[in-house]
């Protein structure tokens, strides 16, 4: 699914120069459920932005399914994501104004799917993330592990066959956390691929490869894959 | 959801974010549809007074102030009679009717009405026979009016109206304006009772719209008599074949009767036109305020909206949101913010152009639509302009901010 090729990305801040991140070679192949971990400041989060299109390397290139990511139009680049990657955020990122079922809408109306069929569809993913009581809630009316199903349901609404998570449970209680580890579990058993970025060991436990980054480099030696 | 709801829910959330730069919009708005509806629809009256009395010359008392050509008789001071005489006499070129005033305040039952007595044009014909002078056959150099001269006397009341002469009145009519007849419910062939003295109702005017609603008019020597005033009048309008006439006759009617003050309507109206030029002006005035200060005050909201939403436009980029679908979201907001601005404003500055406009220039406003529309459309572009800057400043967001924290 991905192959990155001598990538640095390099943030300049008055003369200081940080590499925030570095590889001379990274594949992860379809299907991979790959936990990213390292201390604060260490670069996973570029290196999810780096896969998921909205953050240009310096140098290499980030092949994703043989198409050369940052070598597209920002636009058709823009329309990959939209088609095929699913974002998951520390924060949920649910939209304030919106309710959750206009949340979930959202990826929807983007890809150009009309009011009636957005609306169907998103009741129906907003009951398998079993939320189908809060429909018309907003955010701020749902509690945190609400608020992840809710960001779940979205993510799931254009059926991405990659899904890109900047810590999604950390700012969950162990129950809400459970709950959605295990949905990251069904959506493995899927056929999806994850990238997940996590602080936590038990979580990083479940993925099938684990990716230490330390300074903007991975560890090669801490990279272990579960999967054969 | 659509672009519209997506819009919308954002503005409804927190309207106040966006009510100084709709009061900026919309208060250009009314101030620029208030004076551009006054301005026109006073330089239509000042042009149709033209047109309809641009031929006419008042003579009137020295004293005399006037700011409405239709209200110059309402003066206490007076004329001698005899200067009808004198114009009769003096045979100008150009002439075509004389038409002495006088004016009295009366009352029908207990509304106050003005009693104003008028000369038939008969009675021209036969003062002239008796003095033996041609009447009004004197045309002046180069007149562009074919039939110019003496006509038979024989037209309906009615056209007193807008011929402002009649050709027969006896002593004992009087015909009534068009208020006067609706609230004292008379009709002709009835009587109307005047300073204690019952006269005969010839005919009712057509509504004008101006103080000539409000009279009655009767014959002048039945007013003079009737008030005890004498052989007098309050003004004498002088009706010249054509505005050419009316020009040349201002200096010979001056030196024909130094004690009286003679006016064309042109002069009349020259204060209204002068107010007109400075509101057109000041509409102008109004329109770059609108520009700039709506503008800038739009272009500030929009930009400190899209940095407030930073993270949510971040998000939406992660979502699969185009960078031109951000760009319309923020213009879009936009528009519903001129649009919001300048329907408000064109519906206050109807409001108060209907009711100042009589004050101000003494003219009835209607809605005049192409003025509403090209002001929304002003409004429009003007929001959209503004917002067109910060609505790309929008597109050019790192959508990387939708990983940072709060
Ligand atoms: N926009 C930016 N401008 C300048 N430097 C940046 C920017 N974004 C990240 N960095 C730097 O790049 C490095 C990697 O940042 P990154 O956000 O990827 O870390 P992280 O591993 O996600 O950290 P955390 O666990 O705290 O989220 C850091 O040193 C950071 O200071
Ligand atoms: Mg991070």
């Amino acid at each position: 699914m991905f192959h990155l090729q001598g990538i640095t990305k390099i943030y300049r801040k008055r003369s200081q120069e940080v590499i925030a991140f570095r590889t001379d070679l990274l594949d992860i192949a379809k299907g991979e459920y790959v936990a990213v971990v390292g201390p604060s400041g260490s670069g996973k989060t570029t290196l999810l932005s780096l896969l998921g299109g909205m953050l240009s390397p310096d140098s290499g290139q980030v092949m994703f399914d043989g198409q050369s990511l940052y070598d597209l139009p920002l636009n058709t680049r823009t329309k990959l994501r939209r088609d095929r990657i699913g974002f998951v955020f520390q924060t949920f990122n649910l939209v304030p104004y919106l309710s959750a079922l206009e949340n979930v809408q959202i990826p929807l109306y983007l890809a150009g799917i009309a009011p009636a069929e957005q609306r169907d569809r998103a009741v129906a993913l907003l009951e398998q993330v079993g939320l189908a009581n809060r429909l018309d809630h907003k955010p701020c009316e749902l509690s945190t592990g609400q608020q992840q199903r809710v960001a779940l349901a979205r993510t799931l609404a254009n059926n991405p066959l990659l899904i890109l998570a900047d810590e999604p449970t950390g700012n969950l209680d162990p129950e809400s956390r459970e709950a959605i580890l295990s949905m990251f579990d069904g959506f493995i058993r899927d056929g999806r691929t994850i990238v997940m970025v996590t602080h936590d060991p038990a979580a990083a436990a479940r993925a099938s490869r684990r990716l230490r980054l330390i300074d903007g480099s991975l560890d090669a030696s801490d990279s272990i894959s579960d999967a054969a | 959801m659509n672009l519209r709801t997506l819009v919308w829910r954002e503005l409804s959330e927190r309207p106040s974010a966006m009510l100084t730069s709709t009061l900026a919009i919309l208060l250009g708005v009314t101030a620029l549809v208030a004076i551009r509806h006054v301005t026109v629809f006073s330089e239509r009256e000042v042009g149709q007074q033209l047109q309809s009395l641009g031929a006419n010359v008042l003579v009137l008392p020295k004293a005399a102030t006037l700011q409405d050509y239709y209200s110059a008789d309402l003066t206490s001071q007076t004329l001698p009679e005899s200067h009808v005489s004198s114009i009769l006499l003096a045979n100008l070129p150009g002439v075509e009717r004389l038409s002495p005033k006088l004016c009295v305040a009366a009352k029908v039952g207990d509304r106050a009405v003005t009693l104003t007595g008028i000369l038939p044009q008969s009675e021209f014909q036969a003062k002239a026979v008796w003095q033996s002078v041609s009447l009004f056959s004197n045309k002046h150099d180069g007149c562009k009016k074919a039939a110019c001269g003496p006509k038979t006397y024989d037209g309906a009341p009615e056209a007193l109206a807008t011929e402002r002469t009649i050709d027969q009145l006896k002593g004992n009519e009087a015909i009534i304006g068009a208020d006067v007849a609706e609230f004292s419910k008379l009709k002709p062939g009835k009587s109307v009772e005047v300073l204690g003295e019952s006269l005969q109702v010839l005919a009712v005017l057509p509504r004008t719209g101006t103080v000539d609603d409000g009279r009655v008019f009767a014959h002048l020597h039945t007013v003079q008599r009737m008030t005890n005033a004498g052989e007098v009048v309050n003004a004498i309008e002088v009706m010249g074949c054509c505005e050419d006439a009316a020009g040349g006759l201002v200096p010979s009617l001056t030196a024909l009767l130094p004690d009286a003050k003679v006016v064309t309507i042109s002069q009349v109206v020259s204060t209204q036109v002068g107010i007109n030029r400075l509101m057109s002006q000041m509409s102008l005035f109004v329109l770059s305020i609108l520009v700039i200060v709506g503008g800038a005050s739009v272009a500030s909201t929009i930009s400190s909206n899209v940095r407030e939403r930073r993270r949510e436009v971040g998000t939406l980029m992660a979502l699969g949101a185009t960078p031109g679908l951000v760009t319309r979201m923020f213009l879009f907001k936009a528009l519903a913010l001129g649009l919001v601005g300048g329907i408000g404003g064109c519906a206050l500055g109807l409001v108060v152009a209907m009711l100042l406009g009589s004050q101000w220039a003494g003219v009835t406003v209607t809605p005049l639509p192409d003025l509403l529309l090209i002001a929304i459309a002003a409004a429009l572009a003007v929001t959209t302009l503004a917002a067109y800057w910060p609505a790309r400043s929008a597109a050019r967001l790192d959508p990387c901010s939708c990983f940072s924290d709060v």
